[in-house]
């Protein structure tokens, strides 16, 4: 029953929030707030998990990959796609349900305690429009650059990784590199950060909004927020996968 | 005026309240008094409409307030200013922000108005020396007087407060009290002030309900509610260490 008024209410608040866009313009300060929190504040974690992603996928596919008559080409051709297709939304995506799905939840949480979102919409305000709107238009707008962010560091790491450990030259990598490019596998990333960008915010924004219970209500509603994502990425990774691949 | 006809709430299957009615003339303080847990401020919520009751009515100018579209009563709610319990204040903008908030989004004025609007307000309450400081950087008085400075901004017609005096010390809740009987007064406003607080209640009302065992036990004047032998309601005031 609870599952069905879950749905219920986030289906309402999330049509609430396409319904308001209207008012886009009112609130164009709020939305580039939003874009600078969720994109541009979350870029350093995002290079270096991206980072950190690339160097150790090249260390580990080459540790893989011993057979010689296996040119090293490969690893590149590997580690590029890999990044491309699929680690760097996912990486990103679940670091993101942590930062900014949490931040998102106890924010507007804290006001649903203190009455603040009382407060908003007794002035007037649509709160939905306020709060949960912009919200959600920074994080799917900015979740495409921040998995650029995530790719590039991604192939820098993994570039690296080979040059330092001397498994995989510069130009094997970027020729396994271009070998394997496709321009449908940039769309099918950037299609994933959309979906996951959607996923992280509106569920923060309405597990925050309708929480309740003081401090403890708030906690649970940042843990659900940020593990709810969670699931949603990995189910909303395959069911994509399944779809467009 | 606001009419309030045959109001009932419950939430599941909790009543709060039911078959609730009373008016409330224009320019008159009405304290809304009873227990904690009696439904004073789901009662205040429905009057700009933050809550829908099972039936009944809320009537402003004739007009049932359950029954407009959502843009007018947007509207609507800007002819209230409601001091909630906390204050409501927003965190992460300053005091000052925080009054100008309303005027930056529904107002035509520039900043030099905006500006000198919102420190009339905060000189109304006593703080207009308050520079820029956060609302983390207050006391519970100060907090809510920006609240109420916030509430009058708009130049409302009502003004709800929501257990104004709660949390504060008798000489701070006093100027508090002071504060509501000046804004009835300079702007010839109509409050609705919810309280278990008797002593405000005797300081700023012109009519007290009081809600008791889910229904309004008693309404009336301050002059009948001293002379009211009604049994739960003297029980209340005793209670309250009070005596009139």
């Amino acid at each position: 029953m609870q599952l069905f008024i879950d749905v219920g209410r986030y289906c309402r608040l999330i049509y609430e929030a396409i319904r308001s866009s209207t008012e886009v313009g009112m609130y164009r300060k709020n939305i580039i707030s939003e874009m600078i929190k969720t994109g541009f504040d979350s870029l350093p974690i995002i290079i270096l998990a991206g980072f950190f992603t690339g160097a150790v996928m090249t260390i580990q596919t080459s540790y893989q990959l011993v057979a010689g008559f296996i040119p090293p080409s490969t690893i590149g051709a590997i580690v590029s796609q890999s990044l491309l297709i699929e680690l760097a939304a996912v990486i990103s995506a679940l670091v993101l349900a942590g930062r900014v799905g949490a931040r998102i939840a106890t924010e507007l949480g804290t006001m649903a305690v203190s009455e603040q979102i009382d407060a908003l919409e007794s002035m007037g305000f649509n709160s939905v429009t306020f709060l949960v709107m912009p919200r959600v238009l920074a994080g799917v707008l900015m979740f495409p650059v921040i998995w650029v962010a995530a790719v590039v560091s991604g192939m820098v790491g993994g570039l690296l990784a080979g040059i330092l450990t001397g498994t995989l030259p510069v130009a094997d990598f970027m020729l396994g590199a271009r070998q394997v490019f496709s321009p449908a596998d940039v769309s099918f990333g950037v299609i994933k950060s959309f979906v996951f960008g959607y996923i992280i915010t509106s569920i923060s924004c309405y597990k925050g909004y309708f929480a309740t219970g003081g401090a403890e209500g708030v906690g649970q509603a940042t843990t659900q927020a940020a593990v709810l994502s969670c699931i949603y990425i990995l189910v909303a990774d395959f069911v994509l996968a399944f779809l467009l691949l | 005026m606001i009419e309030i006809k045959n109001l009932t709430k419950s939430f599941g299957s909790n009543l709060v309240w039911s078959d609730v009615s009373l008016t409330i003339e224009d320019g008159e303080t009405l304290a809304v008094i009873g227990k904690s847990g009696s439904g004073k401020s789901v009662l205040m919520k429905h009057l700009n409409v933050l809550l829908y009751p099972d039936s009944g009515e809320v009537l402003i100018d004739d007009m049932n307030v359950f029954e407009i579209r959502y843009a007018r009563l947007r509207k609507l709610r800007q002819r209230f200013g409601v001091l909630f319990q906390g204050a409501a204040l927003f965190d992460s903008i300053s005091a000052h922000e925080n009054v100008a908030f309303p005027l930056r989004f529904f107002s035509e004025l520039n900043e030099k108005q905006i500006h000198e609007r919102v420190m009339e307000c905060l000189e109304l309450v006593n703080l207009s020396d308050i520079g820029n400081k956060s609302p983390a950087e207050l006391s519970g008085g100060m907090r809510k007087r920006i609240g109420v400075a916030r509430a009058i901004v708009m130049e409302p017609e009502y003004l709800l407060y929501d257990e104004p005096t709660s949390g504060l010390d008798p000489q701070t809740s006093d100027e508090i009290n002071d504060l509501i009987i000046n804004m009835a007064d300079t702007l010839d406003i109509t409050s609705i002030v919810i309280t278990h607080d008797m002593h405000s209640v005797l300081r700023v009302a012109d009519k007290v309900a009081f809600l008791d065992k889910q229904i309004l036990s008693w309404y009336g004047t301050l002059d009948e509610l001293r002379n009211s032998d009604h049994k739960e309601l003297n029980a209340f005031i005793r209670a309250s260490e009070y005596t009139i």
